[in-house]
């Protein structure tokens, strides 16, 4: 059967992968080839590799680095970050990206995810969408989770796998950088209204929250975090291991 | 010399890249002449069956691309090139393919378990049910069973099964790859499937087919 997908993040500034805590207070870990080399190697399933500032500040990827990081790391990976037009989506995919991201440019232009997945099939379209609770809400958020755009974000997904997004990652704002497990509720909102793969994101802390996510939620197709796997808090071997001696499928043996 | 057809569908950059990383030379080439003189041919191929077919028929590259299959050159389809080798494929509307293979492409579905996602996008693991053709192929010979590999379809092989050397499990058994001589295809993609995909393209660009069928 198709396994859960375990996908560390590298945030990217400056051409160095960095994570904050709650989005803010970023902290320099390593090159995106090390660590993408690293995490091929000991069995991350894919890759994201953000433009964490591209949003806000317009600054373009870094597309030298995404070239060397393809040239070497034979997974799947995504690409997001300042992605606003199809020539971004062009650009990226020229470099070796499988999978592009849309976040702000997807709330700017209402077009690009329909026109995306035309010219590159939804397969290659990823929504990804910073959500927080605003009295009680899911609230869609923008430029790395800086600007409340006061949209329900739960009604932004069911919209955007309608246009034609492909996938779509839940960066839940209220439990990212915190530890204490991924979002089931968000997350569970979501799957109720996109039939495509969900990928869970904010809050990992531990193993137990990986399989407490799969448990719980079988529609939930991966799991994604960062600082958690940068500092080596997990192994992903471990990680793997630990998933399948809880009853859930998972690529363990050709890393 | 090994030539990956360029006609214009997908993105070639990571199948070059993987195909350095095992050491072959390969041209990339929509060329008619380059691909003639190939002894070697990979199809890939990303999208929509029919728009692909479309391009390939354009410059006559699909009567060319199964002469030389005929004449006994190795050719190997990816993905969307892998569905191009059977006869025909049910993507919006029935479009002719190479029919190099003998079966037909047809949506996933209603035929795998209703709890799984359509398109199957993930790591899989492969399951050789025929030793013998397996046995058989330079490229799929040393893969062991269970070795997972990455998927992204929706539509899949089928009535091919004397062809098919490996499948993964959807809750039913779905055509993963094939061989029928020197023509051989991958629902996955080798080139996102870490090691066991590198070490299949390094069976292709290595591998001994010898005579033609």
């Amino acid at each position: 059967m198709i396994t859960k997908r375990i996908i560390p993040c590298l945030d990217v500034r400056d051409g160095r992968v960095v994570k904050g805590v709650n989005f803010a207070d970023l902290r320099d870990v390593s090159s995106p080839e090390v660590l993408a080399e690293f995490y091929s190697d000991c069995g991350a399933d894919e890759l994201v590799f953000y433009d964490i500032t591209a949003s806000s500040d317009g600054r373009q990827l870094f597309t030298d680095a995404l070239r060397r990081v393809a040239s070497k790391v034979f997974i799947p990976l995504t690409v997001g970050g300042g992605i606003r037009t199809l020539d971004d989506f062009d650009r990226v995919l020229k470099c070796g990206a499988d999978k592009v991201s849309v976040n702000s440019g997807a709330i700017s232009d209402p077009d690009l995810i329909p026109r995306a997945a035309e010219r590159y099939g939804s397969q290659c379209v990823v929504l990804s969408a910073d959500i927080k609770r605003v009295d009680g809400r899911f609230t869609l958020f923008k430029n790395g989770g800086r600007v409340d755009t006061g949209i329900d974000a739960i009604e932004w997904i069911e919209h955007g796998v309608r246009n034609g997004a492909g996938e779509i990652v839940v960066n839940s704002i209220d439990t990212d950088g915190v530890g204490g497990g991924f979002d089931i509720e968000m997350l569970r909102a979501v799957s109720e209204v996109a039939d495509v793969p969900i990928v869970a994101s904010g809050g990992a802390g531990c193993i137990d929250d990986f399989i407490t996510l799969f448990n719980t939620l079988p529609s939930v197709d991966a799991g994604l975090a960062a600082t958690i796997f940068h500092f080596g808090k997990i192994k992903i071997p471990d990680l793997k291991e630990s998933l399948r001696d809880a009853g859930i499928s998972v690529r363990y043996k050709n890393v | 010399m090994l030539c990956v057809v360029d006609y214009g569908v997908g993105n070639l950059y990571s199948l070059c890249s993987s195909l350095k990383a095992v050491g072959a030379e390969a041209v990339v080439s929509g060329d008619p002449e380059v691909i003639a003189a190939a002894d070697k041919i990979i199809l890939p191929g990303v999208g929509a069956f029919g728009d692909a077919a479309a391009k390939l028929r354009e410059n006559g590259l699909d009567k060319l691309i199964i002469e030389r299959a005929n004449a006994g050159v190795p050719l190997m389809g990816i993905c969307l090139g892998m569905q191009m080798l059977f006869a025909e494929s049910h993507e919006f509307g029935c479009h002719k393919g190479l029919g190099l293979i003998p079966g037909k492409v047809i949506s996933m579905e209603g035929v795998i378990a209703p709890e799984l996602k359509i398109p199957q996008m993930g790591w899989n693991a492969l399951h050789f049910p025929n030793a013998e053709l397996k046995a058989s192929s330079p490229v799929f010979c040393d893969i062991p069973e269970g070795e997972f590999v990455y998927f992204v379809h929706s539509y899949y092989a089928s009535e091919c099964d004397a062809d098919v050397v490996a499948v993964c499990d959807c809750g039913v058994p779905i055509t993963a790859a094939v061989v029928r001589g020197n023509v051989m295809g991958c629902q996955f993609h080798p080139e996102k499937s870490s090691k066991a995909g590198l070490q299949i393209l390094k069976n292709f660009c290595e591998g001994d087919f010898g005579g033609a069928r």
